[in-house]
């Protein structure tokens, strides 16, 4: 069995901070890390893996130094990676990335299931994964949080649902994006990182995709467009209560009352 | 389209000019600065160093906008009950359609559903589209899909608007991708312009930053939009608009997806209904002052949620969680009893229409969004709070 996770490289901090005037992000350069919700992904890859004689395979993209996320999935336990790169891909938004993830999928050869995380914490969107099971053809649940059983054919999973709990068998090959919850992410191996020091990662880049359409990738494959980032409002109406704290909670009872939640 | 230049000669200082990218997308390659594949195209390098970077427009083919007209919302429910973001959407789509005079469509599937459809037109649909078909009983991603692609070839929507629930959420992406077009996750702020274009604001980088977004040159144009964001229509007493029912053929209903089980979770109504919430935070020294809360928030009609150190600790229910990682709320009111105000837990709740934070740290964070800023200890605050609301009762 061929399981394929798709993991990305995101901010190591999420404390943007930006310049009111100028519009620009006030971001010391700090290490870019995996995407945390990635890390649920290659887990429930390497427990199946475990389980079921299967073979990991991590697919990334994004700028040459993403490599290091497969480097770090290496020491996980995924067997395989691949870093999707190439200046044709800057851009994207979630259309063009999907589309060209689900490209460099079909290029690193057959899949089974493929793993997605449940979301990103930069552009945080949880919609490539359904894209590339679209691109794909293949049916997909998102928001899976255990996993039943899986065979040859098919994959038994709950989908977890606001109010409710929904059991799915999906035929294969399927993709699911995973839930933060249904396992505990290993550290990585110091064990693995030695062994698999001089793995190599597989670069895949524009010309070694099927379509070699530029108009399908990057900019020019991405129906959105950013126009502007801002930082969010602050509140500006506020009133500063001080002082004794039965006097506050007094006060804060009169409060309610005069608000009529009372 | 647009894209990015860089004039090599402007550039003065070969090491500086790589941090003004706040992605790290610029790079040497052969001793030329490039924009590699991080670039996000936010145009802050063209901002900041506008002698070097050069932002160009390139034409391309418009398409014909004209030739999509309406806004539609897709219509969510669960076990035969409109789900109210639903509702919500529609009050928005009536708001910009009046702008572009575009009818407001609803797109409604499931099986037995024409009762629900009838329903909607009490709150200003002009048209619902109804697709009633046993195999669309349950949510299963292929034949929904099918359903609203037909539905949009049939109708050519300019705007489709979904709810971000977990049906929203899985669906829109797959039929967005259908129609190669974009969509927008999770927006806060839509607005049309006359050409017909949508413009999108939503929160990224959870919540620290805000993004702009357009779909020039693609329709139709996809946004979700979570609960709770906009404000529901009143219901009228009479009926507007008209039910059309669709049909599609079986062929396109067949699933991969067998739905074994549906299992309620235990019920607990979900915060997000709840019009008073109270929120314990990290400041609780043990478990069981828990029940300080729960009783501030019986004495409100309201509901306790939490922070998230108090789920890591195990205290309370993963539901209860307020922020990013948890649910988004807008109650009328919300009094949080020590918490901090981190970013990750304010972008869940700072939509409420009225906010009291209870810290004894004058400097707090959640402060910057409260109405009502009381700077005291909730062992001291509470107790009184709740003896005096007592009081009030008798
Ligand atoms: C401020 C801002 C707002 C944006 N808003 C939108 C928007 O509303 N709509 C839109 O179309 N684009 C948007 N974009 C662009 C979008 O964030 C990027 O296109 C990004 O490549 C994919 O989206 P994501 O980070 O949201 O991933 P998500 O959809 O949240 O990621 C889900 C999962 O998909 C997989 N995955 C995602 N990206 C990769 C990757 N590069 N390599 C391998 N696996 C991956 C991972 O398993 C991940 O856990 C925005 C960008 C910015 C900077
Ligand atoms: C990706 C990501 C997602 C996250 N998602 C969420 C989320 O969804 N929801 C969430 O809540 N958090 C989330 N967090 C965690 C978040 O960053 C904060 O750590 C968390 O919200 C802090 O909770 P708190 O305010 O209860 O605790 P603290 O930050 O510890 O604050 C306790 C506050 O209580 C005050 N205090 C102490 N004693 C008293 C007293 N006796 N009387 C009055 N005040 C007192 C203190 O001054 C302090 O301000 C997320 C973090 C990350 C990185």
């Amino acid at each position: 069995m061929n399981i394929t996770v798709c993991i990305k490289q995101v901010p190591g901090t999420a404390e943007v901070e930006i310049d009111e005037k100028t519009g620009v992000l006030k971001r010391n350069p700090i290490d870019a890390k995996m995407n945390p919700y990635d890390l649920y992904a290659i887990e429930t890859a390497v427990r199946l893996k475990e389980e079921k004689n299967a073979v990991v395979k991590v697919i990334t993209m994004g700028p040459p130094y993403a490599k290091a996320v497969i480097k770090e999935a290496y020491m996980m336990g995924a067997d395989e990676g691949c870093l999707l790169t190439d200046r044709k891909f800057a851009g994207a938004d979630v259309l063009a990335t999907a589309y060209a993830l689900s490209q460099g999928i079909t290029r690193m050869g057959d899949f089974d299931l493929i793993i997605c995380g449940k979301m990103t914490t930069d552009g945080d969107t949880a919609q490539v994964g359904p894209e590339i099971a679209e691109y794909l053809q293949i049916p997909h649940v998102s928001n899976v949080r255990r996993i039943h059983e899986i065979n040859e054919k098919s994959i038994i999973v709950e989908m977890d649902m606001a109010e409710s709990v929904e059991i799915q068998e999906v035929q294969l090959p399927c993709l699911i994006t995973v839930e933060k919850d249904i396992y505990q992410p290993r550290l990585p191996s110091f064990k693995l990182k030695l062994k698999t020091a001089n793995r190599p990662v597989q670069i895949i880049t524009f010309k070694d995709l099927d379509d070699k359409n530029v108009m399908h990738y990057g900019l020019y494959g991405s129906p959105t467009q950013v126009l502007r980032i801002f930082p969010p409002e602050p509140n500006t109406t506020s009133e500063h209560w001080e002082g004794d704290g039965e006097e506050l909670g007094e006060k804060l009872a009169e409060k309610l009352k005069e608000l009529k939640f009372v | 389209m647009a894209k990015i230049i860089v004039h090599q000669d402007a550039i003065k200082d070969r090491k500086e000019v790589v941090k003004v990218c706040p992605f790290f997308a610029l790079e040497y390659e052969n001793d030329e600065l490039i924009l590699n594949a991080a670039c996000k195209m936010c145009n802050i390098c063209v901002k900041r160093l506008p002698e070097v970077f050069e932002y160009v427009e390139d034409t391309l083919p418009e398409i014909d906008k004209n030739a999509w007209r309406g806004i539609a919302v897709y219509i969510d429910h669960i076990e035969g009950n409109i789900h109210p973001v639903s509702l919500e959407l529609i009050g928005k789509a009536k708001e910009m359609a009046v702008r572009i005079d575009h009818p407001v469509y609803c797109l409604v599937m499931g099986d037995k559903v024409h009762d629900m459809a009838e329903e909607l037109l009490h709150y200003g649909a002009d048209e619902v589209f109804i697709y009633d078909k046993p195999q669309l009983y349950d949510f299963r991603i292929e034949p929904y899909t099918a359903v609203f692609e037909n539905f949009i070839n049939r109708v050519k929507p300019t705007i489709v608007l979904v709810g971000g629930t977990t049906v929203g959420r899985s669906l829109a992406p797959r039929v967005a991708a259908r129609f190669r077009t974009g969509l927008t996750a999770d927006c806060t702020t839509l607005d049309v312009q006359e050409n017909t274009d949508l413009d999108q604001i939503r929160p990224a980088y959870g919540g620290n930053i805000m993004a702009h977004i357009h779909t020039p040159n693609h329709r139709p144009q996809f946004a979700t939009v979570r609960y709770k964001i906009f404000n529901s229509p009143e219901r009228s007493e009479t009926k507007s608009g008209k039910l059309t029912s669709c049909s599609i053929s079986d062929e396109f209903l067949i699933s991969k997806i067998n739905v074994i089980e549906i299992k309620k979770k235990e019920k607990l109504k979900s915060i997000e209904e709840a019009d008073v919430i109270v929120v314990a935070g990290h400041a609780l020294r043990k478990e069981e002052d828990l029940s300080m809360i729960n009783e501030l928030a019986d004495m409100l009609g309201g509901m306790v949620a939490t922070t998230r150190p108090l789920i890591e600790a195990g205290w309370t229910d993963p539901r209860m969680q307020i922020g990013l990682s948890g649910r988004t709320v807008k109650p009328k009111l919300i009094i949080t009893c020590g918490v901090s105000g981190a970013i990750q837990f304010v972008a869940g709740m700072n939509s409420a229409e009225m906010i009291i934070a209870i810290n004894s740290d004058p400097k707090a964070q959640i402060f910057d969004v409260a109405h009502y800023a009381i700077i005291g200890d909730i062992y001291e605050v509470i107790p009184r709070l709740i003896e005096k609301l007592k009081e009030f009762k008798d």
